[in-house]
C-alpha cells in the first residue's frame, strides 16, 4: 500500500476581529500542525467535538480553504503548488461530500443536471452519452435512473445524501472527503448510506477522508483513526487499536461519554469537567490540561508532541504511559441468541463483491417512494 | 400507584393546504405515575415531538386538530381554557426543547428568563426571583451563577444554555417535565454531563419525566419506561430493560440493530429498508409491513391488535411475541 495523501504541519488560523486599521486582533488558531498520512484504497476518520478543526482539515486538503503553512502531497505531487489549470485538474481527483444535503444540492437544478454538470464541466463524457453515464451512476448509489427527472426537494434526506454521492462520484475520483454525511439522517437511513459507502469503497477502490463527532460510525468504516481536539491531532492509531486500547486522556473521555445502548451498563465513566475552552484563547501547553483529571505542571507548560510506537499507535500526551489501564469502555453485552436471530433478518446478507451491493440497491430504489414532499 | 398522567387515545391532524390533511399522531395512550420517566423514541416525522407539544397544548389552534384525552390530576388538559393552560405551563408543567438558543430569548438576561416564571406563578419580587435564580443555576452546576445570572444567553455556551433551559424549567418544581431531545444539539462529552445532571435531578425531584429522543443510548441510561413510535403510533412499550433485552415490535428490533456497536465490527450494517408511510394516506393495515421482513399477507390486510407480552409491555405487532418465529 502507498501513501494517497501525506499532510505535514499544516497550519490555519482564521482572524475573528480586526483593528480600524486591519491589525488581527484576534485568531482562531483552527488548524494548528496536522500531520497525516491516508493510504490508498483505505479511510481515515478524522473525530472531534464542534470546533475542533475537522472539518477544516477536510477543506484544506482539497483546497477549498488555503492553508498558512503546512504541506499537503497527493499522489507524491505537492498540491499547494499548483496552479489554477492543475488545480482543476486536481478536482477531477478529489472530491468532497457535505453534511446536509438540504443545503448542499441546488433547489432549482433535477437531479440529472445536477449530476451531469461535473460532467460537463470537465468534459469526462461527451454530450450525447451523458444521460447514459447519469443513469449508471444513480443506479451505482442506489437510486432510480427515473429519478433523474425529479428536483432535490422531492426525496427524503438518506436519498439526497445518495445525490451528493453520485454527484462526487462523477468525476471519477481517488479520494473523497465525506464531512458528516450521516450526521442528518436518522439511525435506518445512517446504516443503508454507511453500507452504501463501503461498498462504493471496495467496489471503486475509493480512499474516504471521513469526518465524523460520531465514535460508533468511525468504528464501522475507519481503518484509521485520528482524534482531535482543538485543531491539534491528540491521537491516532488503526482503528481496531484505538478502540481497544485508548491512551489519550480526551480519546477516553470520547468514549466513555456515548451513551450505550443497554441499561444499567457498569461502564467506568471518565468524564470530562466543564466546557470545550474558547478557541480564541486556547489553554497553554497540552490544550486538555484544564479539563484532565491526570495534569499536572508539565502539562500547563509543554506542548506534548504526536509521538507514535512501532505499530503507529500515536499519543500526544505526557503522561499516557503512567494512566490507569482502562478495560470494558467499549464493552456490551452481546444480544440473547433469539434476539440477535431477528436481528440479522434486518441485515442484507453480504454479496458477492460489490456488484451484488450495488445491484440490490438498485432494484430497492425503484420500490422506494420519496418520503417527504 | 395512581397514574399522575393518563393519556389516552391521543390523536393530531393538521389540516395543511388545499385541504390535505396529515395524521401525525394516532391513538397514542400512556400513563405516567410520579418519579417515572417515559422515552419517547422514534425517528423524524414519528410523531414525538407532536405528541409533547398536544400534551403541552402548544399546538396551533387553527390547523391541528387535537382529539383524545389528556388527564392530568383530575382534568383533561385539552378541555381546558387557554387561560388555564397557561397558570400550569411553567409552574406544573414545564417543557425542555432541543435548541437552547432558539428558546431562550437573546435581548433578556438568563436571570430575567428563569425568574419570569418565578414572578409568574410564585408571586415573587424581582429581588427574590433573581436570589432563586442563582440558587437554581448552582442546582444545574453552571459555575459561578452570581455572574452567570446577568449575562445574556448569546455568552454561555451550548451545554449551559441548555443546563439554564433546565433550570428555568425546574423554577416551579414541575409534576411533569417534558424534554424534547434535550442533549441532540450538544457535543458528546457535554451530553454526558447533561444526562448526569437530568439523572441526579430524577432522583431528587418527584416529578414524572417524558423524555423524546431518538437516541437508544440516551433512552436506556435515563428512563424506566420506553414507548417506541411509528408513523406517529405507539408501536412498543415496555419496560426499559425488558426493551433492550427483549423487543417485541419489528421495528424496535431493526432500530436496535442499525446502531452500530463499539465492540465489533460487521461486514454490513443491519438496515431498515425502504422509508416512512405517506401520512397524509395511511393504509388500515399495519404501518411498518412495508419494511418489515417478518410481514405476511395478515399484516397488509388489516391494523393490528395490541398485543399484551407482560407487566407493562405490549406490542402492535399480529405477530408477537417474535420469538415464535425464530423458535
Amino acid at each position: 500500500m502507498s501513501a494517497l495523501l501525506e499532510v505535514e504541519g499544516l497550519t490555519r488560523h482564521f482572524v475573528t476581529r480586526r483593528s480600524p486599521f486591519g491589525r488581527p486582533l484576534a485568531t482562531v488558531k483552527a488548524v494548528d500542525g496536522v500531520d497525516l498520512t491516508v493510504q490508498a484504497g483505505s479511510t481515515l476518520a478524522l473525530v472531534g467535538e464542534t470546533g475542533c478543526g475537522k472539518s477544516t482539515v477536510g477543506r484544506l486538503i482539497l483546497r477549498l480553504i488555503e492553508p498558512m503553512a503546512g504541506d499537503i502531497r497527493f499522489e507524491g505531487r505537492r498540491i499547494l503548488t499548483f496552479g489554477e489549470k492543475q488545480l482543476r485538474a486536481f478536482r477531477r481527483e478529489a472530491q468532497i461530500v457535505f453534511q446536509d444535503p438540504y443545503s448542499s444540492l441546488n433547489p432549482r437544478m433535477r437531479v440529472e443536471e445536477l449530476i451531469a454538470e461535473p460532467l460537463a464541466l470537465h468534459n469526462i463524457v461527451p454530450a450525447s452519452r451523458r444521460r447514459d453515464r447519469v443513469a449508471e451512476l444513480l443506479s451505482l448509489v442506489g437510486l432510480d435512473p427515473r429519478y433523474g427527472q425529479r428536483y432535490p426537494h422531492e426525496f427524503s434526506g438518506g436519498q439526497r445524501q445518495r445525490i451528493a454521492i453520485a454527484r462526487a462520484l462523477a468525476v471519477e475520483p481517488k479520494l473523497i472527503v465525506c464531512d458528516e454525511p450521516v450526521s442528518a439522517l436518522d439511525v435506518s437511513i445512517r446504516s443503508q448510506v454507511l453500507n452504501l459507502l463501503a461498498g462504493l469503497r471496495k467496489r471503486l477502490a475509493l480512499t474516504y477522508v471521513f469526518i465524523s463527532h460520531d465514535l460508533s460510525v468511525i468504528k464501522h468504516i475507519a481503518d484509521r483513526v485520528a482524534v482531535m481536539y482543538l485543531g491539534r491531532i491528540v491521537e491516532t492509531a488503526p482503528a481496531d487499536e484505538l478502540f481497544a486500547n485508548p491512551r489519550h486522556p480526551y480519546t477516553r473521555a470520547l468514549f466513555s461519554a456515548i451513551p450505550i445502548p443497554q441499561p444499567h451498563s457498569r461502564r467506568q465513566r471518565q468524564l470530562l469537567e466543564g466546557d470545550v475552552p474558547s478557541p480564541l484563547s486556547p489553554p497553554t501547553g497540552c490544550h486538555l490540561h484544564p479539563r484532565c483529571a491526570y495534569a499536572i505542571e508539565r502539562c500547563r507548560l509543554e506542548r506534548p508532541a504526536l509521538v507514535a510506537d512501532q505499530n503507529g499507535h500515536a499519543t500526544a500526551c505526557h503522561r499516557w504511559r503512567e494512566l490507569p489501564a482502562l478495560s470494558g469502555l467499549n464493552e456490551q453485552e452481546a444480544p440473547g441468541s433469539r434476539l440477535e436471530r431477528l436481528m440479522s433478518e434486518f441485515t442484507r446478507k453480504p454479496g458477492v463483491g460489490a456488484t451484488a451491493v450495488a445491484a440490490t440497491l438498485n432494484s430497492r430504489g425503484s420500490n422506494g417512494v420519496p418520503e417527504r414532499r | 400507584m395512581t397514574p399522575l398522567v393518563d393519556v389516552e387515545n391521543l390523536k393530531v391532524v393538521f389540516h395543511g393546504d388545499r385541504g390535505r390533511t396529515t395524521h401525525a399522531v394516532e391513538s397514542v395512550s400512556f400513563d405516567l405515575a410520579p418519579g417515572v420517566t417515559l422515552g419517547l423514541v422514534g425517528e423524524s416525522g414519528c410523531g414525538k415531538s407532536v405528541t409533547a407539544l398536544a400534551i403541552m397544548g402548544l399546538l396551533p389552534k387553527g390547523s391541528a386538530e387535537v382529539s383524545g384525552r389528556v388527564d392530568f390530576d383530575g382534568n383533561n388538559l385539552l378541555d381546558l381554557t387557554d387561560a388555564a393552560m397557561r397558570d400550569l405551563r411553567g409552574d406544573r408543567l414545564a417543557m425542555i426543547f432541543q435548541e437552547p438558543m432558539t428558546s431562550l430569548n437573546p435581548a433578556y438576561t438568563i436571570g430575567e428568563q428563569i425568574g419570569e416564571t418565578l414572578v409568574r406563578h410564585r408571586g415573587l419580587t424581582r429581588t427574590q426571583a433573581r436570589t432563586r435564580a442563582i440558587e437554581l443555576l448552582r442546582d444545574v452546576r453552571i459555575p459561578s451563577p452570581e455572574q452567570r445570572v446577568d449575562e445574556y444567553p448569546h455568552k454561555l455556551s451550548g451545554g449551559m444554555r441548555q443546563r439554564a433551559m433546565v433550570a428555568m424549567a425546574l423554577a416551579c418544581d414541575p409534576q411533569l417535565l417534558i424534554a424534547d431531545e434535550p442533549t441532540t444539539a450538544l457535543d458528546v462529552t457535554i451530553q454526558a454531563q447533561v444526562l448526569d445532571l437530568l439523572r441526579s435531578l430524577k432522583a431528587k425531584t418527584n416529578a414524572a419525566i417524558v423524555l423524546i429522543s431518538h437516541d437508544m443510548g440516551v433512552i436506556a441510561e435515563i428512563c424506566d419506561e420506553v414507548a417506541v413510535m411509528y408513523a406517529g403510533e405507539i408501536v412498543e412499550h415496555a419496560p426499559v430493560d425488558v426493551l433492550f433485552e427483549s423487543p417485541q415490535h419489528p421495528y424496535t428490533i431493526g432500530l436496535l440493530a442499525s446502531i452500530p456497536r463499539l465492540d465489533r465490527r460487521v461486514e454490513t450494517l443491519a438496515t431498515i429498508e425502504g422509508s416512512l408511510p405517506d401520512m397524509s394516506a395511511v393504509p388500515q393495515a399495519c404501518r411498518f409491513a412495508p419494511r418489515c421482513p417478518f410481514r405476511s399477507e395478515i399484516c397488509v390486510s388489516r391494523s393490528p391488535p395490541i398485543v399484551d407480552i407482560g407487566t407493562r409491555h405490549w406490542s402492535r405487532c399480529v405477530k408477537a411475541p417474535l420469538e415464535r418465529i425464530v423458535a
